[in-house]
C-alpha cells in the first residue's frame, strides 16, 4: 500500500539523531568552521553515543562498522544494500534509517557528520567489496577513500597511481588529494591501477594504514565550507602494502573490476544526497523563524501569487525540498527492497545537490545581512552546501548517469 | 450532454461495470489471487443488485428525494505507518484499466478532441463502463468505491492525463461533483443527485465550478456571492473555465455566503444562469465555459457541506490537477526519450549531446520528484492526516516544473514541437493551466 512516511519503529533511533545535531553539532558548528583543521574533541566525548547511533543504523552510516552481513545489521547503507535477503512484503531497513538519521545529523551540521569516527567512506568501500576476512580485520577501524588526483576528477577511470606486485606486497606511486578525513582515520583505502594500458578494470582498491611510511601527507585543505571536515593530499612514494590488503578480487577481469568499485557509490550517493537534505532543512527551518519575526507567514491554503515575495518563495523552496527528501526516500527504500536502484540513486543525488545549493543561498537572500552575517549559520550553510553537489558525483555525472539510463545509451555514446 | 440507450439488464449492466473490469484485469496475476476476485465479484454484483431508475431525458431533472436521514460516506482507508511505493492489488488493476483506456481510447483520440473541443462518444462510453467516474462513490450508493481512496483517483488521474489531459478533465469533472455529493452532502442530497451519476448507461454529467476570472483569485474569497432569502439562496457571480458547462446536468458552485466561501448545487436550467463560451489556451477537450449567475434562486437547502469541506474540496483539486500533470509529464518523458534517441543531427542522434540527454534527465527528476510528492499527499489525506503542506508543494512544483516540462518537451524537438503534428504543442498548453486550474477536479 502506498505510504510515504517514516515508520514509527524508526522513531527512537531519529530522536536519538536529532538529538546529536540540536546538542552536540549546532552549539559547536561555528567554533569548527572558524578553527579549520582543529579536530573536534567534542565528538570523542560523544563516541560512546556515536557508536550506539551507529551500532542501529543512525549515524552517517556510510561506514558500517560492523560489516559482518546478515539480515539483523542495521548499519550501513553499503551493507545494507548487500545484506538486504530477499524477504516477502515491503522492507523498512537499515538504508532508509541511514538516510533518515543522516538528514538530522546533517541538519544540525554536514561538516561535523562527516568527521564522525569510524564513519568514513572507506568503511563504504569495504563494506561493499571486501572479503569475509578482510571485513573482519578492517571492520571496527576508521577509514577515509582516496580516489581523487590532481588530474583525474569525475574521471576516476583514468586515475594514475600505480600499484605493482613486487613478492608478496603491491608498491603504490603517485598523488591522491579530496581524502575526506584522510588526517584522522586509521586507514586509506587507495584506488589504483595495476595496468594503466588495461584501462577502469585494472583498477583496484588497497587499503593502506594511515601509519605506512610510504603514505605521506602532503598538507591539509582549507576550503570554502564543510572545515570541521579535514581534507587531505597525500604522495604515495614506494608505499608497500601487504597484497592480502588488496580489496575484493585481485584479478583484472574484463567484467566487473571497476564496476565493482563504482558500486560503492551506488550506496554512498543516497547517503550524500541525505546530507543536502539535512542542510536544506535547517536553512529552511531557520529562515521560517527569522522571516517569522518579521511578520512573513507563508500559507499553504492561499494561491503562491496571492502572497507576500518572501512567503512564496519560501512555498517554492519548501516544495523542491520534500521533492528532494522524496527522491532520497525512495532511492534508499529501492535497495533496502533489493531493487537495483542506481538511476534514482542518482536522481535523488541530483536533485538534492542542486536543491540545497539553491535553498542556503536563497536563504542568506530572504534574511539579507541577517542571513550572510556570521551572528547566524546561514552564511556557513550556503558555503557547507556546495560541496554536496560536487563530491560522490557531481550535478553533471548524476544527469549523465540518468540520461544514460533513461536513453539507453553508452558511456561511448553520451559522453 | 446524456446520450439515450435502451434500457440495460441487469446482465447488460453486471457486464459493463465489473466484467469489464475483470475481463481487462483478466492477465493480470492480481486476479489469481481469491480474495481480490471475490472483492471484485461482491462490487460487480453489489452495483448489479441495485436498482436503476434511468432517467434519460433532455436537460436531466432532479426530483427531489427523502434519504434515510445519515448520509452515506466511503470508508477511510486502513492507516498503515511504513514506507512503500507498492500499489494495493485493487490500485493496480484500476490502473491498468484506466492505462488501457488512455493508451487504446484517449490517446489517439487526443488531438482531435482538442481541435473540436468535444470528447467523442466512444471515449465517453468506454469510461463510462469501467465506472472511472465512479471510483470515490460507494458501492451502497451504487458506485464501485469499496473504500475511499485519493490515492486511486490520484493513480487514475495520471494515467487518463497520461493519454490526453483535456480527456481526462471532460470525463472526470463529473467524478468530481460526484465525490463532492459522497463526501459533502447529507442523505437528501445524495438520495436526489447520486442515482444520476451512477447510472451506468447514461450518467449525468457536472462541473465543479470554482474558479473566477480575476487576477489574483483566492478560492477563499470568492466574489460570486450568495445572500439568504427565506428558504432559498440568492447567487451573484461569475465562474470562468467551467469543464463542460454547456453541457453538464449538475454544477456545483462556490460562493461567498456570510463571508464564509461555501458550495452550493446549483441545477443549470435555474433561471438567471447563463452560460458562455470560455475556450483556453489548453485543456480544449473539457470545452469550457464561462458561468453567469444573476440573481439565481435555490433552496437552502441546495447549501453543500460546511466552510471546511469546501476547502477540502479546493485542496482535492488541486491535488488531482498535479496528478493530471504528473500523468501529461510522463507523456512528454516518454515521447522526448524515443524523439531524441531517433533524431540525428550533425551525424548522430541528438541525445548524444549532453544539452539534450541532459534535459531529459531534469525531466525525468523533476517528474518523479512531483509524483512521490502527489502519492504522499494522497496517502495522507486517505489516513486522515493533514496534507495541506504536502498538497501545498504539489501545486507549486505543477506550477513551475510541470510547465517547465511542457517547454522542455516542445524544444527538444525544434520547430516539430511547434506544430500539431506532433503532441509537445498540446501539452506545453495543458501542462500550464494545471497548476492555475482551481475545481473541476477532486480526488
Amino acid at each position: 500500500m502506498i505510504d510515504l512516511e517514516v515508520p514509527r519503529k524508526f522513531g527512537p533511533l531519529l530522536k536519538q539523531a536529532a538529538g546529536l545535531a540540536d546538542q552536540v553539532f549546532r552549539p559547536i558548528s561555528r567554533k569548527y568552521d572558524l578553527a579549520e583543521h582543529d579536530y573536534p574533541h567534542e565528538l570523542d566525548l560523544m563516541s560512546a553515543v556515536i557508536d550506539g547511533l551507529s551500532d542501529s543504523g543512525a549515524s552517517q552510516g556510510a561506514g558500517a562498522r560492523t560489516t559482518s552481513g546478515g539480515g539483523s545489521e542495521p548499519a550501513g547503507v553499503g551493507a545494507g544494500s548487500r545484506a538486504a535477503t530477499p524477504k516477502s512484503g515491503n522492507v523498512n531497513g537499515s538504508n532508509l534509517s541511514s538516510v533518515l538519521s543522516i538528514m538530522q545529523t546533517c541538519r544540525g551540521d554536514v561538516g561535523l557528520t562527516l568527521a564522525l569516527p569510524r564513519q568514513g567512506l572507506g568503511n563504504a568501500a569495504i563494506a561493499a567489496v571486501a572479503s569475509p576476512e578482510q571485513k573482519a580485520r578492517f571492520g571496527t577501524k576508521w577509514a577515509a577513500m582516496a580516489i581523487t588526483e590532481p588530474n583525474t576528477g569525475s574521471d576516476s577511470g583514468a586515475i594514475r597511481t600505480t600499484a605493482v606486485k613486487d613478492g608478496e606486497d603491491y608498491v603504490l606511486n603517485g598523488e591522491k588529494i579530496f581524502v575526506t578525513s584522510g588526517e584522522r582515520a586509521e586507514l586509506v583505502v587507495v584506488w589504483a591501477t595495476l595496468d594503466r594500458s588495461l584501462g577502469k578494470r585494472a583498477i583496484k582498491s588497497f587499503v593502506v594504514r594511515r601509519d605506512n611510511p610510504g603514505l605521506k601527507l602532503v598538507r591539509l585543505e582549507h576550503k570554502l565550507g564543510i572545515r570541521a571536515s579535514d581534507t587531505a593530499a597525500f604522495t604515495l612514494d614506494n608505499c608497500r602494502v601487504p597484497a592480502h590488503d588488496l580489496l575484493g578480487d585481485p584479478e583484472i577481469r574484463i567484467e566487473g573490476g571497476f564496476g565493482g568499485a563504482m558500486q560503492t557509490f551506488d550506496n554512498t550517493r543516497p547517503l550524500v544526497a541525505a546530507m543536502a537534505v539535512g542542510l536544506s532543512r535547517a536553512c529552511l527551518d531557520r529562515t521560517t523563524e527569522l522571516l517569522a519575526d518579521a511578520g512573513i507567514a507563508p500559507d499553504p491554503a492561499a494561491p503562491a501569487r496571492t502572497q507576500p515575495y518572501a512567503a512564496a518563495r519560501l512555498l517554492q523552496l519548501e516544495a523542491d525540498y520534500e521533492a528532494a527528501y522524496l527522491l532520497t526516500l525512495r532511492a534508499a527504500w529501492m535497495a533496502d527492497n533489493g531493487t537495483p536502484n542506481s538511476m534514482q540513486a542518482s536522481m535523488a543525488k541530483a536533485k538534492a545537490g542542486r536543491t540545497c545549493v539553491e535553498i542556503a543561498l536563497a536563504c542568506v537572500e530572504l534574511c539579507g545581512a541577517t542571513g550572510y552575517a556570521e551572528t547566524e549559520l546561514l552564511e556557513k550553510w550556503a558555503r557547507d552546501a556546495k560541496i554536496l553537489d560536487i563530491f560522490e558525483g557531481t550535478q553533471q555525472i548524476q544527469l549523465l548517469v540518468v540520461a544514460r539510463r533513461l536513453l539507453g545509451l553508452s558511456s561511448s555514446e553520451l559522453k | 450532454m446524456s446520450q439515450p440507450h435502451a434500457k440495460p439488464t441487469l446482465a447488460d449492466r453486471g457486464q459493463s461495470l465489473g466484467m469489464r473490469l475483470i475481463t481487462r484485469a483478466g492477465g493480470l496475476d492480481a486476479m489469481k489471487n481469491p480474495a481480490l476476485r471475490s472483492k471484485v465479484e461482491k462490487v460487480l454484483y453489489r452495483s448489479a443488485r441495485q436498482g436503476f431508475k434511468a432517467q434519460v431525458t433532455a436537460g436531466r431533472v432532479f426530483s427531489a428525494r427523502s434519504g434515510s436521514g445519515s448520509p452515506t460516506r466511503s470508508r477511510p482507508t486502513r492507516p498503515r505507518a511504513e514506507f512503500d511505493l507498492t500499489p494495493t492489488d485493487d490500485q493496480q488493476m484500476i490502473r491498468d484499466a484506466a492505462r488501457e483506456l488512455a493508451e487504446e481510447v484517449m490517446r489517439p483520440a487526443g488531438a482531435q478532441a482538442d481541435t473540436d473541443r468535444t470528447v467523442p462518444a466512444e471515449v465517453r462510453d468506454q469510461a463510462a463502463q469501467l465506472g472511472m467516474a465512479l471510483l470515490g462513490v460507494p458501492t451502497e450508493l451504487g458506485g464501485v468505491a469499496e473504500e475511499a481512496s485519493a490515492l486511486t483517483g490520484v493513480l487514475v488521474l495520471e494515467e487518463l492525463s497520461r493519454g490526453d489531459m483535456g480527456l481526462a478533465v471532460a470525463l472526470m469533472s463529473s467524478a468530481a461533483v460526484a465525490n463532492c455529493l459522497v463526501n459533502y452532502g447529507d442523505s437528501d442530497q445524495q438520495a436526489t443527485y447520486l442515482p444520476a451519476f451512477t447510472d451506468d448507461q447514461a450518467p449525468a454529467t457536472g462541473a465543479l465550478a470554482i474558479m473566477e476570472p480575476q487576477p489574483l483569485f483566492d478560492p477563499a474569497a470568492p466574489r460570486t456571492t450568495a445572500t439568504h432569502d427565506g428558504a432559498e439562496l440568492i447567487l451573484d457571480g461569475t465562474k470562468s473555465l467551467v469543464v463542460g458547462a454547456g453541457t453538464a446536468d449538475l454544477l456545483v458552485v462556490s460562493a461567498l455566503l456570510d463571508g464564509e466561501p461555501r458550495l452550493v448545487i446549483v441545477p443549470p436550467a435555474t433561471p438567471g444562469v447563463t452560460i458562455a463560451d470560455d475556450p483556453a489556451m489548453g485543456i480544449r477537450a473539457a470545452r469550457t465555459g464561462l458561468l453567469h449567475l444573476n440573481q439565481v434562486r435555490v433552496p437552502a437547502t441546495n447549501l453543500l457541506g460546511s466552510e471546511p469541506d469546501h476547502a477540502d474540496a479546493v485542496a482535492r483539486g488541486r491535488l488531482a490537477w498535479a496528478a493530471a500533470a504528473v500523468g501529461t509529464a510522463q507523456a512528454v518523458l516518454d515521447q522526448v526519450t524515443g524523439y531524441t534517441t531517433d533524431r540525428t543531427a550533425f551525424g548522430e542522434p541528438i541525445a548524444h549531446r549532453q544539452a539534450v540527454a541532459f534535459t531529459v534527465a531534469d525531466i525525468a527528476i523533476e517528474l518523479d520528484g512531483l509524483r512521490l510528492v502527489v502519492w504522499r499527499a494522497a496517502a495522507r489525506l486517505d489516513r486522515g492526516l493533514d496534507a495541506a503542506d504536502q498538497i501545498a508543494h504539489a501545486r507549486v512544483l505543477t506550477a513551475t516544473h510541470g510547465s517547465r516540462i511542457g517547454s522542455d518537451g516542445v524544444q527538444l524537438l525544434g520547430g516539430h514541437g511547434f506544430v500539431k503534428e506532433f503532441d509537445n504543442e498540446r501539452w506545453y498548453r495543458d501542462l500550464r493551466g494545471a497548476g492555475l486550474m482551481e475545481g473541476a477536479l477532486l480526488v
